[in-house]
């Protein structure tokens, strides 16, 4: 009797899986800070600083223009700026304006990634947004103005409505 | 003078076997394998430390800027060779030390944690089967495509990892947790937005491929893998999961992996990668020969299992089940084929997959129907038409919708 009860406390000890393995540690608050740079729609997540179109054309011209064109519409790559091209640009396909900071500073220029300071992403965010007709000139861009900026084609987004089954979405 | 014996053994051997296969050089410069010696007669190589694929055997991937291609019909069965397995990469291949990463978890968790790979790897460990498939694979416009060029942006691993639940209990995931950001370590620092649901189903984090490490093309050392959705969901390099009450609206779920649909909609957040199949025996460049033809391909869903595939030899009139290859597994690549007499007239081969849905791989003209002319160009799964000629000459048959 003792032996089976052995047993059978053995295979309870085999399959039960704790609800924590206590395996890792807690990240510090910097720890967190360093990495986390994603920017949300509600402009959760943007810096402190501001930029201008002016400041942003210099920084746009410089480093660029090289892959993406003079005025943003040459290419050879993405095309960004224009709403009636074929391609899919700022102004005619990014539905929130918050996506351009966060990737900018991210991941571009393509061949320095990272390397902008903030104040020029906030300043090459509004030469593109004002490229593409969204703001005027003198507006600047800063974490009070950029997620309030309606996109143009924020309207045309909508969720996946592809759920299996026969019909063909 | 054991030790001294071996060796010259070794290197007898090895000179040996250098001898029964010759290296010469063809019209267009390259060096070919040719057998000049009965191998029986000679004594082969021994066991070596790594294994090599027959010098008789070269297939490779086809490579672009953005990505590079599966050889999808140089494959046998449903496993990808890692070193096939495709790539599509948007800030290069980063170079991790094992010992230096590191996967932070924060945001809306009872307690943000930093787990190093050794700790990924202490966790309950899981393996899977499953096809990864980019949501851009499909490329037409010309007969002599190969199956490839036209959907060589999926491959098959048995991967091996820590689920994502393991570690949302070990973190301590807030129940209003709804989306977490994937972020990848690469030099675009790429990011996704993905449900928590998807997280406690099926997300794993994978350390491994088929037997092995992650290879760095496929996010060495750790990378997200969710079984059945679109490629570039399953964010490679893994450095960070934040979790959050709405999704991030990052550039690569909104400027890309969206598509146009009818009346000037774009959808967003399309996950599930839908049910599909190839037939990559017989497809451009084979020769055909009259006689029997075993019709090989694969089918596959991110919606669960594959139920049927049927072949069409006539252009789509009449439609028959192809054998499946058992075991048919969840989200997996799952191996066809059909026994076909060709007499030598020509026509139209095709497959058509059916998912445990009820979903029926459409047609190119059922997608357009759908989602309009203008439809974009990812999640186009469309049934694929081979035309055999009379000489036996196997081509793709290219359709228009633009």
């Amino acid at each position: 009797m003792r032996y089976f009860l052995l047993i059978f406390l053995a295979a309870c000890k085999q399959t039960h899986e704790p609800e924590r393995f206590n395996l890792g540690r807690i990240a510090t608050a910097a720890e967190i800070k360093a990495w986390d740079i994603d920017v949300r729609p509600d402009g959760r997540g943007l810096p402190e600083g501001s930029g201008t179109v002016s400041e942003g054309r210099n920084i746009y011209t410089a480093k660029c223009a090289l892959c993406h064109g003079k005025t943003g519409v040459e290419g050879p790559y993405n095309v960004l700026v224009g709403d009636t091209t074929k391609a899919k640009t700022i102004g005619n396909y990014w539905p929130y304006a918050t996506t351009l900071f966060d990737y900018t500073r991210r991941a571009m220029p393509f061949n320095q990634p990272g390397s902008l300071t903030d104040n020029e992403v906030y300043s090459i965010t509004a030469f593109l947004l004002h490229a593409n007709k969204i703001i005027d000139s003198t507006t600047e861009m800063n974490k009070h103005t950029l997620p309030a900026i309606v996109m143009p084609a924020h309207k045309y987004f909508v969720n996946d409505n592809r759920q299996g089954g026969p019909e063909v979405k | 003078m054991e030790e001294k014996k071996i060796k010259r053994r070794t290197l007898l051997a090895g000179a040996a076997a250098a001898a029964s296969l010759a290296f010469i050089k063809i019209a267009s410069g390259q060096l070919v394998p040719v057998q000049t010696a009965d191998p029986t007669k000679i004594l082969g190589p021994p066991p070596g430390e790594i294994g090599t694929r027959s010098p008789f055997e070269h297939p490779l991937k086809i490579t672009s800027d953005t990505s590079s291609r599966t050889p999808l019909q140089d494959l046998f069965g449903t496993i990808t060779p890692s070193d096939l397995h495709f790539e599509r990469h948007h800030g290069g291949v980063p170079a991790i030390d094992p010992h230096r990463y590191e996967l932070l978890i924060h945001g809306m968790v009872e307690k943000p944690m930093i787990f190093k790979l050794a700790d990924l790897k202490r966790f309950p460990s899981v393996s899977r089967i499953a096809f990864l498939e980019c949501s851009g694979n499909f490329r037409s416009g010309k007969e002599k495509m190969t199956p490839q060029e036209i959907c060589g942006l999926t491959s098959q691993s048995e991967w091996t990892g820590v689920m994502l639940s393991t570690l949302f209990r070990e973190v301590g995931v807030h129940p209003k947790a709804t989306w977490f950001l994937a972020e990848g370590s690469d030099a675009a620092v790429m990011t996704r937005s993905i449900p928590v649901k998807k997280g406690w189903d099926d997300a794993m984090i994978a350390y491994g491929q088929n037997g092995e490490a992650l290879r760095p093309q496929q996010g060495y050392p750790a990378r997200l893998f969710l079984p059945g959705w679109e490629g570039n969901t399953n964010v490679k390099w893994i450095r960070r999961i934040e979790l959050s009450d709405q999704p991030f609206m990052t550039r690569e779920e909104t400027s890309k992996y969206t598509e146009e649909i009818k009346d000037g909609k774009i959808r967003q957040f399309s996950f599930d990668m839908d049910a599909r199949s190839i037939i990559t025996f017989p497809a451009y460049p084979v020769q055909l020969e009259k006689g029997w033809v075993e019709i090989r391909g694969i089918a596959w869903t991110g919606r669960g299992k594959i139920i049927t595939v049927e072949i069409s030899t006539d252009a789509g009139k009449n439609w028959y089940p192809a054998k499946l290859q058992d075991p048919i597994l969840d989200k997996a690549h799952v191996a066809f084929r059909y026994l076909w007499q060709w007499d030598g007239r020509e026509t139209e081969i095709m497959s058509r997959a059916t998912d445990e849905t009820g979903y029926i791989q459409p047609t190119l003209k059922q997608l357009v129907a759908a989602r309009g002319k203008d439809m974009g160009g990812y999640h186009l799964n469309p049934v694929t038409a081979w035309v055999i000629k009379r000489d036996g000459q196997v081509l793709f048959k290219p359709e228009k919708w633009k």
